[in-house]
């Protein structure tokens, strides 16, 4: 045992309980990140005890990795240092909900479909339906900064978190924001934090901007023969007066995907038959509102459906809408299952609209060269899902997944736009543009985390550029 | 100040893009906000290259330097607190870009808020952050405080809708930040430069996002007999699942010095009315509209008029914009606040404005953005007495401490420039400003850029706080 150890295994129990020190092999396994496991695991029961366990890391100098339910630690580079597990579990308290004023403060490891729940019982919600949905918690949502459908009406968490509440890597409490859903009192530190993957400090508590629940939702589905009819599609829906909820491009092969047994195990419900054919592109669409209003977004949609050329449309009611939203929710975890390939490789590029044809293009025609098989699911924003799916695990495979990368990255830094790689086989991280191109404001990026983390405590070389 | 420093300027701008004597600068020691402070000069980049140069200058003879676009702030953040250089954004005012398809604009600093909204509109666009000084504040500024307005409820506010900036640093690098695509990869830069009150860096290009037209709007006035009747209706139609686009009132003091100005048609008699706008499909704006006719008919409204056309759409929300002006008419000053309550707290906020207003004796109007919980007093006072303006001052802080025993903040959209530096330990504490200070020395580190902003000097520190973090010589990775 290394003196660190030494030194962690007598600390820590008067910080958290010894019961909430976790020291043995066979269950440190569990916190593993890359391959990497730390020297212990701590479950703080509260913020304050969070902030002790940090000032005692601080003060020895131990690399922490705080996580929730572990659901998203695939995204970012390897670790370089490991010592502490920081496990938000215990710190699951809604801390005020006032629902007349839409406002919520919860805690970070409070589990995000059951505060959903908890909301919905007051006709509210949160926008934040991402990928592994009924596990994912508070904290590793704001820290992972994952998108969800409904960015196309809500926007992102940066548009609806009101504050934050997070530990310095002095081992103190500090806040940004409010509990108010208007407020410019002082630096927006909280935007800071949300996908900062945990490298600025660790997240103890999140205030939101809740929303009220639409009265009624469908869902309407067209088909296309084309990526090009399909995004022609997306290019009228944006230009009409609707503002839908979400919208999303689905590539032919996500209709093998979503009708997966993978899928069925992942998601509630079975896939509405007909709703998607691996032979066509489809775009989908979800609104919200009163009979009148539902009856009018139909009546456009297959209007405009039908301009753009499409094979065939649909509306999806309240029945058959869930199981098609939860499967486009876990795109990712579906795309990742092992039935597809032992090596799903997930990258997330987005561009501005007007581009998006173009780099879907480059996308299917290198995927294609390299033989590597490829499903896409793309926001109406702008922002491509390329689930690539190599046929094996091995090094010729690896060499296909990078060059793709690489020439898709290079066809997207031409046209102004941004790329990363979220997922992919730890052993291949190293090899990959993980983070996309080198960026010109890196340096202020560095700035930043020499401020919040001088000592590189917090997750470190985990995120952009080794931070 | 240096006679060289005043030479190598006009060198760099031109002789005419340099004011420095007395009554030039006069102008400049104000803003919309009731601080003062003179610069040394005022200079007028008109390109990005003036605007390193000028920095390049500031830092060599070591003079504070503050960026200013309109000067309509309510905060004292386009002031040269310390003295120094103004620089003023107003020669750099063209749209570089409008891109129709992709719903994008790209601005130099000093373009009017209004006008790029004007220049969209034809193009079926428009730039929805709409603060009430929309027709002559810049979106550089806008960008600087995070500017609000009333229809930002359900749209957003400034930090919203930019997407990237383009930036000159106080030590004299210019860095773009983000780009005209969604989610700039790593830690979102844009989201910390807006809002920084003009204390991280000076603002060169901006491209934000435009909005489409909605295919309707409605435009609602709910008249009330009581203030209780009013305030719980906002509340109430919240609860009732509806986010309109912009939900404003007035009060009856404030009411009737609007329409004694502008002559909409609100009740002279009534305690407050609301101006609700409700936008989206037709079918959505209609039945949402008759939802919230119905709310406020509930909560005991005497009348709800529906503006029949533009024309008298406009002209409610003409007597709504205008209503600052308005008040000039009844006091020669007037202190404007801005608080942010949780909205169900509206009801005892205003009875607790109205105390303080009699007990200071001032009259204070009240018109604000309801629907957010964001208040603005404007509190009268004679700026010739400076009793007067010490007390409207005290009571304009025992308005703000009773937002913060409610829950909300000390600014919701004018900003905390050196109007409320010594309030932010009212919500935060010396943890909480202490990562904001060090933010700022990591992008300001001599102090240089508008100094003594938004962050109260450390307690019981009269020198120079702004050290800069040890060095441990570890590398942060």
């Amino acid at each position: 045992m290394s003196l660190a150890s030494k030194t962690v295994s007598a600390r820590l129990p008067d910080i958290v309980g010894a019961t909430h020190v976790i020291g043995e092999p066979a269950q440190l396994a569990y916190y593993e990140i890359d391959g990497k496991i730390p020297g212990a695991a701590v479950r703080p029961g509260s913020r304050e005890e969070v902030a002790e366990v940090v000032k005692f890391a601080a003060a020895e100098n131990l690399a922490v990795i705080a996580s929730g339910a572990r659901t998203k630690l695939g995204i970012g580079l390897p670790p370089a240092r490991y010592d502490i597990a920081i496990d938000m579990a215990r710190l699951d308290r809604v801390i005020a909900y006032d629902r007349a004023d839409l406002t919520l403060a919860v805690e970070a490891g409070h589990s995000l479909s059951k505060v959903i729940g908890l909301l919905g019982d007051h006709r509210q919600f949160l926008p934040l339906f991402v990928p592994y949905f009924n596990r994912a918690t508070i904290g590793g949502t704001i820290a992972s900064g994952v998108d969800s459908p409904l960015r196309q009406y809500y926007g992102t968490a940066r548009d609806y978190v009101l504050g934050v509440e997070y530990v310095t890597h002095e081992g103190v409490l500090a806040k940004s924001g409010g509990r108010v859903v208007k407020n410019v009192s002082g630096y927006d530190l909280h935007k800071l934090m949300i996908g900062s993957l945990g490298t600025l400090g660790v997240i103890v508590s999140v205030n939101f901007k809740t929303f009220p629940s639409p009265v009624e939702t469908r869902g309407f589905v067209a088909m296309f023969d084309s990526a090009e009819k399909a995004v022609e599609m997306r290019h009228r829906a944006a230009k009409s007066p609707l503002t839908p909820l979400t919208m999303e491009l689905l590539s032919p092969r996500v209709a093998d995907l979503f009708a997966s047994e993978a899928a069925a195990r992942i998601c509630s419900g079975a896939m509405p038959p007909d709703a998607l054919s691996p032979k066509h592109w489809a775009f989908t669409s979800g609104y919200g509102g009163n009979g009148k209003v539902l009856a009018r977004y139909e009546t456009d949609f297959r209007k405009m459906a039908e301009e753009a050329g499409a094979v065939r449309a649909a509306v999806l009611d309240a029945n058959t809408r869930p199981p098609a939203f939860s499967r486009k929710r876990e795109f990712i975890p579906i795309a990742l299952s092992a039935s597809f390939s032992p090596a799903t490789t997930i990258a997330k590029i987005s561009v501005q609209p007007g581009n998006l044809i173009e780099v879907l293009k480059a996308a299917q025609e290198t995927a294609e060269s390299y033989s590597l098989d490829w499903a896409a699911l793309v926001r109406g924003v702008g922002v491509i899902y390329l689930a690539l799916l190599p046929g094996d695990k091995d090094e010729q495979w690896r060499a296909r997944v990078m060059n793709t990368t690489n020439e898709i990255f290079a066809a997207c830094e031409r046209v102004g736009g941004n790329a990363m790689i979220p997922w992919a086989r730890s052993g291949w991280k190293n090899t990959l543009k993980l983070w996309g191109p080198e960026r010109g404001d890196f340096a202020q990026m560095q700035k930043l985390k020499k401020v919040f983390d001088p000592r590189g405590i917090f997750a470190p070389g985990r995120f952009v550029g080794g931070l | 100040m240096e006679t060289r420093l005043l030479n190598d300027l006009k060198k760099l701008l031109g002789a005419d893009m340099v004011l420095h004597q007395p009554e030039e600068l006069l102008l400049y020691e104000y803003d919309g906000s009731v601080e003062t402070a003179r610069p040394n000069c005022v200079v007028f980049p008109q390109n990005k290259e003036h605007v390193l140069g000028i920095v390049a200058l500031a830092n060599r003879y070591k003079v504070p330097i503050v960026g200013r676009g309109a000067g309509t702030g309510l905060s004292g953040g386009a002031l040269a607190r310390h003295g120094g250089i103004i620089v003023s954004f107003t020669r750099m005012n063209r749209i570089l870009d409008v891109d129709v398809e992709n719903q994008r604009a790209v601005v130099q600093p000093g373009v009017v808020n209004a006008e790029l909204t004007a220049v969209t509109a034809p193009l079926g666009l428009y730039y929805a952050p709409d603060p009430s000084s929309q027709k002559a504040c810049t979106i550089g500024g806008n960008v600087s405080e995070n500017s609000g307005g009333p229809h930002t409820l359900v749209y957003g506010v400034t930090t919203n809708h930019v997407l990237a900036l383009e930036v000159v640093l106080p030590t004299g690098e210019l860095v773009r930040l983000g780009n005209r695509a969604v989610d700039s990869v790593g830690y979102d830069l844009p989201g910390l430069f807006v809002g920084s009150e003009g204390t991280l860096a000076l603002v060169t290009e901006v491209t934000v996002r435009l909005m489409r037209m909605p295919e309707m709007v409605k435009t609602l006035l709910a008249i009330f007999n009581t203030l209780d009747d009013t305030t719980e209706t906002v509340a109430a139609i919240t609860a009732d699942g509806i986010t309109p686009a912009a939900c404003e009132m007035l009060d009856g003091w404030t009411l009737r010095a609007v329409e004694a100005y502008v002559h909409a048609g609100f009740p002279l008699d009534s305690a407050a009315v609301l101006l609700i706008d409700i936008d989206g499909t037709r079918e959505e704006a209609e039945s949402q509209a008759e939802q919230v006719a119905d709310v406020c008919r509930r909560h005991n409204a005497r009348e709800v008029r529906v503006a029949r056309d533009a024309k008298e759409r406009d002209l409610l929300w003409k007597g709504r914009k205008n209503a600052f002006g308005a008040v000039g008419r009844f006091s020669t000053t007037y202190y404007v606040q801005d608080g942010v309550i949780p909205r169900t707290k509206l009801p005892q906020t205003l009875r607790r404005i109205t105390e303080i207003g009699e007990k200071y004796g001032y009259q204070i109007g009240n018109i604000f953005h309801a629907g957010d919980g964001n208040l603005h007093p404007l509190i009268l006072f004679d700026a010739r007495s400076e009793k007067q303006l010490r007390g409207a001052v005290a009571a304009a802080d025992e308005i703000i401490e009773f937002c913060v025993q409610m829950g909300g903040a000390i600014t919701g959209e004018h900003g905390v420039g050196m109007e409320k530096d010594r309030l932010m330990p009212l919500i935060f504490n010396e943890n909480d400003l202490e990562v904001m200070r060090r933010v700022r020395d990591a992008f300001n580190p001599t102090g240089i850029l508008n100094p003594d902003k938004v962050l109260p000097m450390k307690k019981g520190c009269g020198e120079i706080y702004a050290r800069p973090l040890p060095d441990t010589g570890a590398s942060p990775s």
